[in-house]
């Protein structure tokens, strides 16, 4: 045990979603995926590099007053497999769970093909194939392997 | 309903049920009248000759009638009609639906919004998988489908037919050859795809030999428009020139094909020469067209 004094690092929420073992240096792009930025008005705690127990640093997102929908636990689920999302209610946790990817990605990511139908006007969303190769565009084929995060829709 | 998207939904026991009943057609075993009263939608928003001609030829040749969208500048599109909303409309006045589309992924989008099968005519850089059965016929009528080497020459990097026909050819007991500029060689995607399913791709930079290693020579135009000068186009496209000289190397039996239309990549004096299948290769455009027509809507 560190003799530095054991205090907490953020603050306790009533309600909302805490989404904890986020890959360490993901949390913003968690927040992006959210859609959070510096003008909502969501009363929001963000950690980086926090020491954990499971992993040796991690970082930690705690939002007041927004559960979690399903397509935004999958975009998150992309860059960080490991997170854990918490709901929070009445200061509780009622519901704990792992993110999950899913087997198939709708309206998720952006091709990084410039031709693909999926980036014209079509009333489409993307597909993607999660492959041990990456991601399949199940439109015109193409794979992404890398930067996926930057193409989170 | 049977679409007709990728040849990658194709497996070899389909593509050899195809063959067959295009080989019958070829003999004259069909019925003339299979697909009377049937009504085939050409929405083609790319130019093409062969491809769009073969495919109102089949459908004439089975007692069916075309109706086409005129150039894109003569439709809807102009006023920002979105594929979906057109696939929507036609598909409710035809009872299949040819679709040729700059885009990747269009046959498969059009499929969603279809009622009425769609068979892809080429979308993009994506997916022409008519022509690849048609290559696939050409190949057949000259040798066995197994134990081949079969050389893909030209542009491997945007050329849809290549690539397609690579993807078909993984069915087949076959060794596949490249050769092509730099700057054109086969997508790493692509190379990935034909690796994890099995086949041996032989990498080549020197013409003579690859002419001498093949059984089937496909060539592919260079295309032009990919260069930033005149100059660097010629530099490549006659670095890959085949001609007479070049395939006396060639094997007695090999085949030299080329899904048209061509610039300067072949020779016109190859052209009289045994190994010259590609106008043959153009001509099956029809005993295909016409199965695959009967296979969706017969």
């Amino acid at each position: 045990m560190s003799g530095e004094p054991r205090c907490l690092q953020i603050s306790p929420i009533r309600n909302g979603t805490v989404i904890d073992h986020i890959t360490p240096g993901e949390a913003f792009n968690v927040l992006r995926i959210l859609g959070i930025t510096g003008t909502t008005e969501e009363r929001l705690s963000v950690a980086t590099n926090v020491v954990s127990r499971k992993s040796e640093r991690k970082d930690i997102v705690k939002i007041e007053n927004r559960e979690l929908r399903k397509q935004e636990v999958d975009r998150i689920a992309l860059i960080a497999p490991n997170a854990t999302i918490n709901i929070i209610r009445n200061y509780l946790v009622c519901d704990k769970k792992g993110v999950e990817i899913p087997e198939i990605l709708r309206g998720v990511i952006r091709c990084p093909n410039p031709g693909c139908i999926t980036n014209t006007r079509e009333p489409v969303q993307s597909r993607f194939e999660v492959t041990a190769k990456g991601l399949h565009c199940l439109y015109c084929d193409w794979y992404l392997t890398e930067d996926i995060a930057g193409h989170i829709i | 309903m049977r679409h007709i998207i990728s040849i990658k939904d194709f497996e070899k026991r389909d593509i050899e049920t195809l063959l067959d009943r295009a080989e019958a057609i070829d003999a004259g075993t069909y019925d003339r009248h299979a697909l009377d009263d049937r009504i085939l939608g050409v929405l083609f928003f790319e130019p093409s000759t062969r491809t769009r001609m073969s495919f109102e030829a089949a459908m004439a040749r089975l007692g069916g009638t075309s109706i086409d969208m005129g150039g894109v500048e003569a439709s809807s599109v102009v006023k920002g009609e979105t594929l979906a909303d057109t696939i929507r409309v036609v598909s409710g006045y035809a009872d299949a639906i040819v679709l040729r589309h700059p885009k990747e992924g269009a046959a498969r989008l059009a499929a969603e919004f279809s009622s009425v099968p769609v068979l892809n005519a080429g979308d993009g850089a994506g997916q022409h998988p008519s022509q690849t059965l048609i290559d696939l016929y050409t190949i057949r009528q000259a040798m066995p489908l197994d134990r081949i080497d079969v050389g893909l020459l030209g542009d491997l990097r945007y050329g849809r037919t290549a690539h397609s026909l690579a993807y078909a050819l993984t069915e087949f007991n076959v060794t596949i050859h490249t050769l092509a500029p730099q700057s054109l060689e086969m997508p790493p995607n692509v190379m990935e795809g034909l690796k994890d399913r099995g086949v041996e791709v032989v990498r080549h930079d020197d013409i003579e030999e690859f002419t001498a290693s093949l059984d089937v020579m496909y060539v592919t135009r260079i295309q032009r428009e990919r260069f930033p000068d005149t100059a660097s186009y010629y530099a490549v496209a006659s670095s890959y020139r085949v001609t007479p000289e070049l395939l006396e190397r060639a094997r007695e039996q090999m085949i030299v094909l080329h899904p048209l239309p061509r610039v300067d990549e072949i020779d016109p004096g190859v052209d009289a020469l045994p190994h010259a299948r590609y106008f043959e290769q153009a001509r099956n455009g029809i005993p295909i067209r016409m199965a695959l027509l009967l296979g969706v809507i017969g």
